[in-house]
């Protein structure tokens, strides 16, 4: 199989995987009473302004770290279900050690950076932990440490965190200071001439936070040792520890890195928006970031046109609501994208299996020809 | 290896186990003899520390009912996994189950929605085999998928059809009509007889009286959903224990490729486990549209229980009975929350005193890591008793969590999934 052949069959597969879900969520409109082409077209237009690019923008910043420290792990074979949890409690701790400490801004943001990922690496550290020592499953601790995080994290948030002086009914943290925070991209970008008014739309700067954790996830899989032990244990375990890979040290470092990234997801949010963690901080990005991972096949590079995808599908569905349409049909989308996806991977990875399988004996063909006693 | 193997005996925990040689005292008659001591100990710490509602029959009845749901998605995981078939997606499939029983309950009666229930929730695990078994999809990845359309899916759906019907977006209309109850004549008061056990249970003896709550909890008043429920745990049992069709469903769990070369058709089975998981969940749903109480079904209702079902098979090592009691044991948490805060205190002391009891035998057969772990939380339990005059609300929401993170840290060498769980099978491929 040629490499551009090869490349040609990666493409197809998500394509067809849009192609199977634009054709599922066109049934469930037509069966629930709503014109499909009409509804695509609203889904369309309303993201051509400007206000709309800036927030597919930023909806796709948390999911592209999100899909990136899902990826990390999932390279491994390690199914870190438990980025959810990971980044709710870093969030909560970035917040409150942000706003409790006054420093310049050179210091004041990466030492919040670095509260967020310490404790996102603890959280997934306990599940990569109890993984090597009491081999226990890590999808079923990292679920269990999910709901955990959740009960904790309420628990430290009224109990212990919350703004006193509060008079609103949001329970929150106190406000990181202006030197916490990172400034929008607005001037940068208005300087280069694209006009975004700060008034309406701001563009998280932590779009330069995401590329650089894009691009360090990138080399350490592809251009480091340790990523290539990484990855060759998630396709083939035993070969690897056969060869030397110390698997056991690699499954706890790829949960703290997995853990740590995962740290960072709150961040966007917290330091471009809201500057204090709430009750009502957004979740489930974690399983969002799962299915972008996946429909970015774990690659840095792929994963940013999945969360760009999957940040237009949020935003544009988000007009539907206007038309009389449930904005939730963006779900449908998703599910069925992510599955499709899942799928025709599977069935492209088995044909390039048959294919090589096929190259294969058709040598063997040629190999019989040769006289018996020549070969060993 | 099962494929070829005797069956295996069915009650007891320990003795397919390495422990086999050890174990001399019939299983039925240990577990009667725990739950004595744990009644014994509940009685205990219900007058020591003034826990008034551990064991009265509100507090049961509601642990039963809180259960039901837990144990019916448990059940749902449990044959998927004896079928070597993952099912995260078993959150999903009950939030199916639950919209579903709701639309068709209030279109054309309680027992459609029953039914109902059944079939979405088998729909979702249609999809869930479909990825997994014939595409050979990561069955955690399309687990992860199912979770993902489940909810966006009902709730386009209820936007769609509730409004008109008299509920919204994220509220069914009610639901009329009853599926029934039933208690038990002349032990709790069914149909127009004495009820002895709540005569005992106001006498308040120590012991007889916490016996009396707690059967006459486990005796009245039980819909006719949650029979149904607790029936399908021996029902379970002997279709994948005493029947030819469980027994090859298991085979496939444990050793596909054996079961494969002996005749079995290993996809058929894996289809019917994980058909039957997803129906299983949708009862589970179905039952809090149900029997739970306001026959409406709510956005957002299942509240993760699909997970926490996934924790009851973890704890429940794969069988049956010990799905049904780890799904009572986070009912009974969850139930002493809702009803009785103290209560929940003084469940710190009950813990304190059941962890020294497994410290004891840890101790006896040298499990140095695990004694040391469950030294730490005896002290760490006794402690918070202690010092503290109540648990917060968050804490014994993360309980079952917690607890299912012990259990299999500290018996994860007892745990014994089926061996193949998990497993992309293909069919001509090697081991």
């Amino acid at each position: 199989v040629s490499r551009a052949q090869r490349i040609l069959w990666t493409l197809a597969a998500p394509a067809a995987a849009v192609v199977i879900a634009l054709t599922v969520t066109s049934v469930v409109l037509l069966l629930t009473g709503n014109d499909p082409i009409d509804t695509y077209r609203t889904m369309w237009s309303s993201t051509t302004n400007r206000a709309s690019i800036a927030k597919i923008i930023n909806r796709a910043i948390p999911l592209y770290i999100s899909a990136l420290a899902a990826a990390v792990a999932f390279r491994m074979n390690l199914f870190n279900i438990g980025v959810d949890g990971q980044y709710r409690i870093a969030a909560l701790m970035a917040a409150v050690v942000g706003a409790a400490v006054s420093l310049p801004p050179v210091l004041h943001v990466p030492l919040i950076l670095l509260v967020a990922m310490s404790a996102g690496a603890f959280w997934a550290g306990i599940a990569g932990a109890l993984k090597v020592t009491r081999n226990v499953n890590v999808v079923i601790s990292t679920i269990m440490l999910n709901s955990i995080a959740t009960g904790v994290g309420a628990y430290l948030l009224t109990e212990h965190f919350r703004e006193v002086s509060d008079q609103t009914n949001t329970t929150r943290t106190p406000e990181i200071p202006e030197s916490g925070r990172i400034p929008a991209l607005n001037r940068l970008l208005n300087w280069f001439g694209l006009d975004f008014d700060p008034q309406f739309e701001v563009v998280f700067g932590a779009v330069v936070l995401a590329a650089l954790v894009g691009i360090a996830v990138h080399v350490m899989l592809f251009r480091t040792r340790f990523g290539f032990e990484l990855r060759a244990s998630g396709v083939n375990p035993s070969a690897s520890r056969a060869a030397g890979v110390a698997t056991r040290s690699m499954e706890m470092k790829a949960m703290l890195i997995s853990g740590g990234i995962a740290g960072l997801v709150g961040i966007p949010q917290l330091l471009g928006e809201f500057h204090e963690f709430r009750d009502t901080f957004p979740s489930a990005l974690g399983f969002n970031g799962i299915g972008v991972a996946l429909l970015g096949r774990n690659n840095p590079i792929g994963i940013v046109f999945g969360a760009l995808l999957w940040a237009f599908l949020e935003q544009s569905t988000a007009a539907l609501a206007l038309q009389g349409i449930t904005p939730e049909i963006s779900f449908i989308m998703k599910g069925t994208v992510l599955l499709s996806v899942v799928i025709a991977y599977e069935v492209v990875a088995r044909r390039q299996e048959a294919a090589q399988t096929a190259a294969v004996s058709s040598h063997t063909v040629v190999d019989s020809r040769v006289p018996a006693g020549a070969t060993a | 290896m099962t494929a070829t193997s005797s069956l295996p005996p069915p009650l007891t925990e320990t003795r397919t186990g390495p422990t086999a040689a050890r174990t001399a005292i019939p299983g039925a008659v240990r577990w009667m003899v725990v739950a004595g001591a744990a009644l014994v100990t509940l009685s205990i710490v219900r007058v020591v520390a003034n826990g008034g509602d551990l064991t009265s029959s509100g507090t049961t009845g509601a642990t039963i009912r809180l259960a039901a749901p837990i144990l019916l998605a448990g059940l749902g995981g449990l044959v998927a996994e004896r079928a070597g078939v993952i099912n995260i997606g078993l959150e999903g499939m009950m939030i199916l189950g639950a919209w579903t029983s709701a639309f068709f309950g209030y279109e054309y009666g309680v027992w459609v929605g029953l039914l109902a229930g059944f079939v979405a929730g088998a729909l979702g695990g249609l999809v869930h085999a479909i990825a997994t078994v014939s595409f050979g999809v990561d069955h955690i990845v399309s687990g992860v998928a199912i979770n993902f359309i489940a909810p966006g899916l009902v709730r386009f759906l209820a936007g769609e059809y509730f409004p008109q019907r008299g509920g919204s977006i994220s509220n069914s209309p009610q639901v009329t009509g009853n599926l029934g109850s039933f208690s038990v004549p002349f032990l709790s008061g069914g149909y127009g007889t004495p009820d002895a056990l709540g005569r005992i249970e106001s006498w308040d003896w120590f012991f007889v009286s916490d016996a009396a709550g707690i059967l006459k909890g486990a005796t009245s008043g039980l819909s006719t959903f949650t029979l149904l429920a607790f029936g399908l745990v021996p029902a379970l049992w002997f279709f994948l224990w005493h029947t030819r069709l469980g027994l090859r469903l298991r085979s496939v769990g444990e050793h596909p490729w054996s079961a494969d070369s002996l005749g079995v058709p290993v996809y058929r089975m894996k289809y019917l486990g994980v058909l039957l998981s997803g129906g299983l969940a949708g009862l589970g749903g179905a039952y809090l549209v149900l029997a739970a109480g306001a026959n409406i079904y709510r956005e957002g209702m299942t509240a993760n229980r699909g997970f926490i079902a996934l924790a009851a098979v973890v704890v429940g090592n794969w069988r049956p009975l010990g799905v049904m009691f780890a799904s009572l044991l986070f009912g009974f948490g969850f139930a002493l929350q809702l009803r009785d805060k103290d209560s929940v205190h003084a469940l710190l002391l009950f813990a304190a005193i059941a962890g020294l009891m497994l410290l004891i035998l840890l101790v006896q057969r040298r499990h140095v890591t695990s004694a040391g772990i469950v030294a730490a939380g005896v002290g760490g339990a006794f402690v918070w008793w202690v010092v503290s005059d109540s648990v917060p609300d968050d804490f014994i929401f993360i309980t079952p969590y917690v607890l299912t993170l012990v259990v299999a840290t500290v018996a994860s060498g007892r745990l014994r999934p089926p061996a193949a769980d998990g497993v992309r099978w293909r069919k001509g491929q090697a081991v």
